[in-house]
């Protein structure tokens, strides 16, 4: 049970956090011909694009409603309109998702009331999937902006069905959170096509992200979830909702269509697997396939083979509360212990992560509490490199921005073979951090600190 | 902000700045922000270029005063080196929070400073005014000058909140920050004949270490380099330079000309890139320097170091003579840096096929056209499909631009290099200028374009994803859909003198604008890829390390 902290400075020393409308911006990324659009100056989507171009390495679409410092007084609905006839008429996209910033929530533009109107005044947008949602920059995080844009997406365009019709036994929802990757979501569909079940994702960044070469010519977003399939996601059997920022759009689903939801908060360990699995074979009514438990041998073995490494180690780790307590989770399940924690924004799921304390804060803080505290490993997303070469110690990328490593779309964590990947990544880091930098000499032998940690339980 | 609006409008004053001095007053005041349009544009902000201007400087803390977005979003995104701090690296921001824009950020704003001078006791810190507190009122001129007074240090105000304006005029605010509270505060231990200041140098990749040595060599002392690996001392000693040079960029020319009004110190604009202006920029410092009293003998050394210099660099680049001949080369720098990138390629024997000049001024475009010749394909602009087109058709072997584009090239399976800030190789001086052409060498004949041009084995080679995109390409392009951004309310875009002028408006910035419009970009036709097939079937006598050629 951790206590969690807020950090009290008034000055963020090398921020852990993004901001709120770029999260949401990344959710409407996982729709298929989608534009997502920062009611804000240029700057604002100007740094996220950059983001996320820099991680994925792809051509991003995202766009900005351009305020100046005059329409930013006098209210943003010009810019609104023209960005949306801009962007219609320019990119034909499917659907363009909204989201606002700083500048426009600190003047309070009303963009639900400019919707209505930019509707009214243009009678040929009057079915045109317009979704926005209300993300000032100044509260809460990119983890935040993520939930509330999928929240939104399934309040405002899934149909609602009568709770009497016959449901698609086969299909079911997935609302994945962001911490998840490409990679991530592209193991989920083939465990859940595995089981004969026909999943719909939302968002689905797997198929807009995931580093492709497609055949076809878009200046919107290259794939994704349709507005289409997204209507008729009141059909299915099940939503599956993972991570504990999911459950407000898998309530908002439930609301709407009376599609029963289960939530994982996570999807990385043996044990979470375990219960994702049997989960799968109870409403397929098939049994877990001969890959899925010829998989799950190969990960007991990966932990048997592991632990030496892992056990023990003092783990720093800084990411968004889901990444956080799913990596955590996990690493203290191998015998880690989870001694600086670091997260961005409150959540329920804090509380439960083991360790003594979670601290809401920035990187300062995670580097600070690190040395304090003697880590020997540090798991972070790539702004966490610096803290890492001053402490020295090694360092594991996870979470997004990702910048100074190819592959950020593939990393996979999830399942029984995500987990796997992620142990033997993180051991053999261990390994080579060992051969590296810990050799032993007679100084260290003498030395009153002990080279290796003892194992210790929390 | 009625001191703000006044900073801006001095900025556009700038009787140095060709473009400015073109204009009649009234259409001065208005600046050189070009109308944004909602739903067509994505460059950066004013906040962008005042951050992308001083952060260099390596020794004192750069506080952002604003909602995470503005640093959270952006931090640790640019490649300047240091020989010195690493305290640029680190990020600080006041992380506004909903409280702060009721209540006013500024006592947050007050004590964020004093937590970064008890933690880090820096000579100086740059505060940088974003949006949401501009709008609320935050007065960080005020703040910053009681922290000044209560804390004994330079505490500098950064007025560039990103609705004012672009990139480019950020970076212009920044240099005004500079002027009014920096430059000329503080006493250099001594002074030599020989000390120059270079101005718009960021030493990004450490460039700016390609030139240092052969500076140190000749005699010259760098008092000043603003803002690349810069001191916070060294530029408030700045005004005591004899010399200074503007280097590649206008976007800090407010810095060079102010300088020069106050403290009589003379500047040109040179640029180190290529031989011929890396040689003729140290003879311009050299015999500036001559004029304000140094000895003549400067000149000799100069001249001994270039002559030397020059040799060996003609050296290497004459083995890459035979294996650029007939290679052609698209270059979109955003124009700021064309001519001086021009003459560099050229002197390795590519053929230059076009190149960008959005941002260049009118000189600019006659140094092209004098170096080009007649035949210059000057581009105001061009969109991501005609970028396409023109490398699918074969018109350049490689694109050279910066990192928005790539995708274009990339996924048209074209070499493509980057030249742009975010690059990690350093291109600058004798030095520089050989790497350069060894990364396009390399990007050239890479044994990978062959592969990626054959289509997958279960595609008809007619209709494969290359000719599917592009006939989408051709669709929309036969449709009439206006391939302009912003069509129906920008002024047409002026045409460039030259004989065959590709049209249109922002380039680097047309690529997010269209978002993966690029991909259009992907589709080469099996023409063009037989084409391809044919040149590097060409090449592969010159390439004896080539793995198709290993294989076979």
């Amino acid at each position: 049970m951790a206590i969690v902290t807020c950090s009290d400075k008034a000055c963020t020393i090398n921020p852990l956090k993004m901001s709120q409308p770029i999260g949401g911006a990344f959710a409407f990324l996982g729709l298929r011909g989608a534009m997502p659009l920062l009611h804000g100056s240029q700057g604002c989507t100007s740094f996220g694009l950059t983001l996320f171009v820099r991680h994925f390495k792809e051509a991003v679409p995202m766009q900005t409603t351009a305020m100046s410092e005059v329409s930013t007084v006098l209210g943003g609905y010009e810019n609104v309109e023209q960005a949306v006839l801009n962007i219609y008429k320019r990119v034909k996209p499917e659907i363009i998702g909204i989201n606002s910033t700083g500048v426009t929530e600190t003047k309070g533009d009303d963009v639900e009331a400019f919707i209505r109107l930019i509707r009214q005044n243009h009678p040929h947008l009057e079915k045109f999937p317009l979704v926005y949602v209300s993300t000032p920059d100044f509260k809460e995080a990119f983890q935040d902006g993520w939930e509330k844009t999928v929240a939104r997406l399934v309040e405002v365009l899934v149909d609602p069905v009568d709770p009497a019709a016959p449901r698609d036994c086969s299909r079911v929802n997935v609302l994945p959170g962001c911490h998840l990757t490409p990679g991530d979501l592209g193991e989920l569909r083939t465990i859940l096509e595995d089981f004969g079940l026909r999943p719909s994702i939302l968002p689905d960044i797997s198929g807009s992200l995931d580093g492709h070469i497609p055949d076809e010519f878009t200046p919107t977003t290259i794939g994704g979830i349709g507005v289409d399939e997204i209507a008729t996601m009141g059909q299915a059997v099940w939503t599956i909702a993972i991570g504990a920022q999911m459950r407000r759009a898998a309530e908002a689903m439930q609301a709407k269509t009376g599609t029963p939801f289960r939530l994982f908060e996570r999807l990385c360990g043996l044990v979470p697997s375990d219960e994702f699995m049997t989960f799968l074979s109870e409403i397929s009514g098939k049994p877990v396939p001969a890959k899925y438990r010829r998989q799950r041998g190969q990960l007991a073995d990966a932990m048997l083979d592991a632990h030496f490494h892992i056990g023990g180690r003092k783990l720093a780790i800084g990411a968004e509360p889901d990444l956080l307590f799913d990596i955590s989770s996990m690493l203290h399940e191998m015998g880690a212990e989870v001694t600086a924690a670091v997260t961005t924004t409150a959540s329920p799921v804090l509380e439960r992560v083991k360790a003594q304390e979670v601290v809401i804060g920035d990187l300062e803080d995670l580097e600070e509490l690190a040395k304090a505290r003697d880590c020997n490993l540090l798991i972070c997303h790539s702004h966490g490199r610096q803290a890492a070469a001053r402490l020295d110690i090694p360092f594991y990328r996870a979470g997004f921005p990702m910048f100074d490593r190819l592959g950020a779309a593939h990393q996979i964590s999830v399942s029984y073979r995500g987990t796997r990947e992620l142990i033997f990544d993180l051991a053999n880091l261990i390994i080579a951090d060992r051969e590296d930098n810990h050799q032993p000499i007679p100084a260290t032998c003498r030395s009153p600190a002990p080279v290796c940690v003892s194992f210790r339980r929390s | 902000m009625t001191s703000l609006s006044a900073t801006i409008q001095n900025v556009f004053n700038e009787p140095n700045c060709a473009k400015n001095a073109n204009k009649s007053e009234a259409a001065r005041k208005k600046g050189c922000t070009k109308q944004l349009q909602p739903g067509g544009a994505a460059g950066g902000c004013a906040f962008d270029g005042a951050k992308i201007a001083l952060q260099p400087f390596t020794d004192v803390a750069h506080l952002v005063h604003g909602p995470i977005a503005c640093e959270g979003n952006s931090w640790d995104n640019r490649g300047s080196a240091s020989s010195g701090s690493d305290l640029w690296r680190r990020s600080f921001t006041t992380d506004m929070h909903e409280i702060d824009v009721v209540f006013g950020g500024e006592k947050r704003l007050y004590k964020a400073i004093k937590e970064i001078i008890a933690k880090y006791d820096p000579p100086a810190i740059f505060v940088y005014q974003t949006c949401v507190p501009a709008m609320i009122g935050d007065d960080i001129n005020a703040v910053c000058k009681i922290a000044s007074a209560k804390f004994g240090k330079p505490v500098i105000p950064v007025n560039s909140p990103g609705f004012v304006g672009s990139k480019n005029l950020g970076s212009k605010l920044a240099g005004e920050a500079l002027l009014e509270y920096v430059i000329g505060t503080q006493e250099p231990d001594c002074t030599t004949p020989y000390d120059i200041n270079l101005i718009g140098e960021f030493n990004l990749s450490g460039e700016l270490w390609q030139i240092k040595p052969l500076l140190d060599e000749i005699g010259i002392r760098i008092l000043s380099c603003i803002s690349g690996d810069g001191k916070y001392r060294e530029v408030a000693c700045s005004h005591r330079a004899r010399a200074a040079m503007m280097v590649c960029s206008k976007a800090m020319i407010n810095v060079a000309s102010k300088m020069r009004e106050r403290y009589g110190i003379p500047f040109f604009e040179g640029s180190f890139y290529g031989i011929q202006d890396a040689s003729d920029a140290l003879r311009k410092i050299a015999r500036m320097l001559i004029e304000r009293g140094a000895s003549p003998q400067l000149m000799e050394r100069t001249e001994a170091a270039v002559a030397r210099e020059e040799a060996k660099a003609w050296a290497a680049i004459a083995r890459f003579k035979p294996r650029f001949a007939g290679k052609k080369v698209l270059l979109i720098t955003g124009g700021v840096k064309s001519w001086s990138v021009v003459a560099a390629l050229q002197e390795a024997g590519l053929e230059i096929v076009g190149t960008s000049v959005k941002k260049s001024t009118s000189e600019d475009k006659e140094r092209i056209q004098k170096l080009m010749g007649h035949d210059a394909h000057m581009i105001e602009d061009l969109t991501p499909r005609e970028m396409y087109k023109m490398l699918k058709e074969a018109k350049a072997d490689i694109m050279l631009s910066g990192g928005k584009s790539q995708f274009v090239a990339l996924k048209a399976a074209t070499p493509w290099l980057d030249i742009n800030q975010e690059r990690c190789h350093a291109y600058m001086g004798y030095v520089g200028i050989v790497n350069l052409m060894e990364e396009i060498d390399k990007a050239l004949y890479n044994p990978i374009w062959d592969q990626l041009r054959r289509p997958a084995p279960w595609d008809d080679a007619e209709i494969n994803w290359q000719a599917k995109a592009l006939a989408q390409v051709d669709v929309s392009a036969a449709g009439g859909e206006p391939t302009l951004l912003g069509a129906e309310r920008a002024p047409p875009a002026k045409r460039t003198r030259s004989s065959k002028t590709v049209e249109l408006s922002l380039i680097e910035d047309r690529i997010p604008a269209h978002g993966s419009s690029v991909f259009g970009a992907m589709a080469l036709d099996t023409h063009t890829s037989a084409a391809g097939k044919q040149a590097s079937e060409n090449n592969l006598p010159a390439q004896p390390m080539s793995a198709l050629q290993a294989a076979e």
